[in-house]
């Protein structure tokens, strides 16, 4: 399975949410074979992953993505954490 | 010996390998999986090598805007970009760019765990940027040598430091809490939009108080926008410019419309490129720096990349990213006025740090402290890099150049003690900046231990 984390520039901010994810993923006990990868909104497709991970703010540019998972406060872990535990439940992948 | 001391100095100079090399170490010392350590390695010398393809694609946008700019209006017209400008000099500054960029890390760590600055400056493409900006800087301004990187990476650690303490007290507003810093290096623009809202205080309703339209999202993609600008400039100039000469000097013959439309997105896409090039260098080394400065300091504050502001104000980023932007339009025919260097509105600086500083005024004044404070984020963009261009050498006859404004305070600061004072001013300014920093952080701190 693949995760990607999005923003606008695909730089900076995806960048720290993947690494927050991984450190999330850790912490539920999830299989070491999710992939996290970050990059820009544009250039996001639905074939590029299972599972889509974006701000609020871009919540409007990730509606044809398919699973995505929208954080209202990117820096806040435990809300990626459930949010991570909640979607993995629900696509019984956890 | 010296087959072996050539093939050292010849690995060692080649920046892609040297990154990479830098990579490798932080990905052993971090205990990763061989198969880890052999993809990440490989992809960090990857992530140059698209980098610098990226460049030739930006370059040969840039060539022909460069020359049809001329002829249509008889000034140099500059875009500011970040991207386009790095990667033009890393050709020239590699490796020096490379080794400021790991050192000032470490200063940046030494910082944190010594003195009451106790930021991390986790942005890794801003430092990237930063490091190859201050290796030109420096270089143009003669200390060279083992000196550029030295002082180059005092010089990064510092500011990775400093920054985000200026932008803290505000920063602490706009979030609620005390857990994460700002690390962009548009800083300066940042704090002086908190400073201007503070104007306003109290005179003024929120930005998120109103009705603003949400049609206007698909800007938030900065390729997209860059194609959009980019084109509209390059039609303009080649209309001024005249069909006729755009046709027999400059596309060979193709419609001049057809050719402005594929030559702005060209240019789209050469960033594009250099963006993915840089996703991939950094992909390895940002996690180690985290990794290594979590152990080394704890109690830091990460300061983190500025888009983590905009949820928290949504219609301050787009108004903010409206009014630097006109502003920015404005600057440019003011600055045809005076002929000379015309700095075109960059759609990306705009974007980042006009929306920023419109998070920031609208924390500290409202409505009215995010247009004030946007403007004047546009003024600083527009009009800064006139001062600047000379301290890029060579590269200052690019058609691009540097866009945020710390790199260009920065430049402007750095750039004339260095051609007045030398290496002695470079040091008393390093010390001077350092201490009142650390005066003022030591206030700030007893001012919150008191409320």
């Amino acid at each position: 399975m693949k995760i990607l984390v999005v923003c606008g520039h695909g730089l900076g901010s995806s960048f720290m949410v993947e690494m927050n994810a991984q450190e999330a993923l850790k912490n539920i006990n999830a299989s070491s074979d999710i992939k996290v990868e970050h990059s820009d909104v544009m250039s996001a497709s639905p074939d590029m992953a299972d599972l889509f991970i974006c701000g609020r703010d871009l919540e409007e540019n990730t509606k044809n993505l398919g699973d995505v998972i929208v954080l209202d406060n990117i820096l806040d872990k435990e809300e990626l954490q459930q949010k991570l535990k909640d979607k993995l439940s629900e696509l019984n992948i956890l | 010996m010296k087959p072996i001391l050539d093939f050292i100095v010849d690995v060692l100079s080649q920046p892609a390998i040297l990154v990479a090399l830098i990579a490798f170490i932080g990905l052993i010392m971090q205990k990763k999986s061989a198969t880890d350590i052999t993809s990440g390695t490989i992809k960090t010398i990857l992530g140059f090598l698209v980098l610098s393809a990226g460049a030739n694609v930006v370059t040969q946008s840039l060539e022909p805007f460069g020359k049809i700019f001329q002829h249509a209006f008889g000034v140099q017209g500059v875009v500011p970009n970040n991207e386009a400008i790095i990667s033009i000099a890393l050709e020239q500054y590699g490796t020096t760019a490379a080794l400021i960029m790991v050192f000032g890390m470490i200063v940046n760590i030494i910082i944190a765990r010594i003195t009451n600055l106790k930021y991390i400056f986790l942005t890794g493409h801003h430092t990237f940027y930063m490091a190859a900006f201050l290796a030109i800087l420096l270089s143009v301004g003669n200390i060279t040598g083992t000196l550029t990187v030295i002082v180059g990476a005092i010089i990064l650690g510092l500011i990775m430091a400093i920054l985000p303490a200026l932008a803290h007290p505000t920063m602490k507003q706009i979030t609620g809490n005390n857990q994460v810093a700002l690390g962009h290096f548009g800083t300066i623009s940042y704090w002086a939009a908190g400073e201007v809202g503070k104007l306003f205080k109290g005179k003024s309703k929120s930005t998120e108080e109103i009705n603003f339209p949400k049609g206007l999202s698909f800007l938030r993609e900065s390729t997209i926008s860059i194609s959009l600008t980019m084109t509209l400039l390059y039609f303009v100039a080649a209309l001024f410019a005249g069909p006729t000469y755009v046709h027999s000097e400059i596309s060979n013959g193709q419609n001049f419309i057809v050719f402005s439309l594929i030559q702005g997105v060209t240019f789209a896409a050469g960033v594009f490129i250099i963006l993915t090039g840089v996703r991939l260098i950094l992909a390895e080394i940002v996690p180690a720096f985290k990794g290594i400065s979590e152990k080394l300091v704890p109690n830091t504050k990460p300061a983190l990349d500025c888009p983590i502001v905009f949820p928290y104000a949504q219609n301050a980023v787009l108004i903010g990213f409206f009014v630097s932007f006109i502003v920015g339009v404005i600057g440019m025919f003011i600055l045809f006025l005076f002929g000379g260097v015309v700095i075109l509105p960059g759609v990306v600086a705009h974007f980042f740090l006009g929306a920023t500083a419109g998070v920031f005024g609208n924390a500290r004044g409202g409505i009215k402290g995010a247009v004030a404070g946007s403007a004047l984020n546009g003024l600083l963009i527009t009009f800064l890099p006139l001062l600047f261009l000379p301290f890029l050498g060579d590269l200052g006859g690019a058609a691009t150049t540097f866009s945020d404004t710390d790199f260009l305070v920065v430049g402007i600061v750095f750039g004339n003690i260095a051609k007045f004072l030398g290496l002695i001013g470079i040091i008393i300014l390093i010390l001077v900046v350092a201490v009142l920093a650390i005066i003022l952080q030591k206030r700030t701190n007893e001012k919150e231990a008191k409320e």
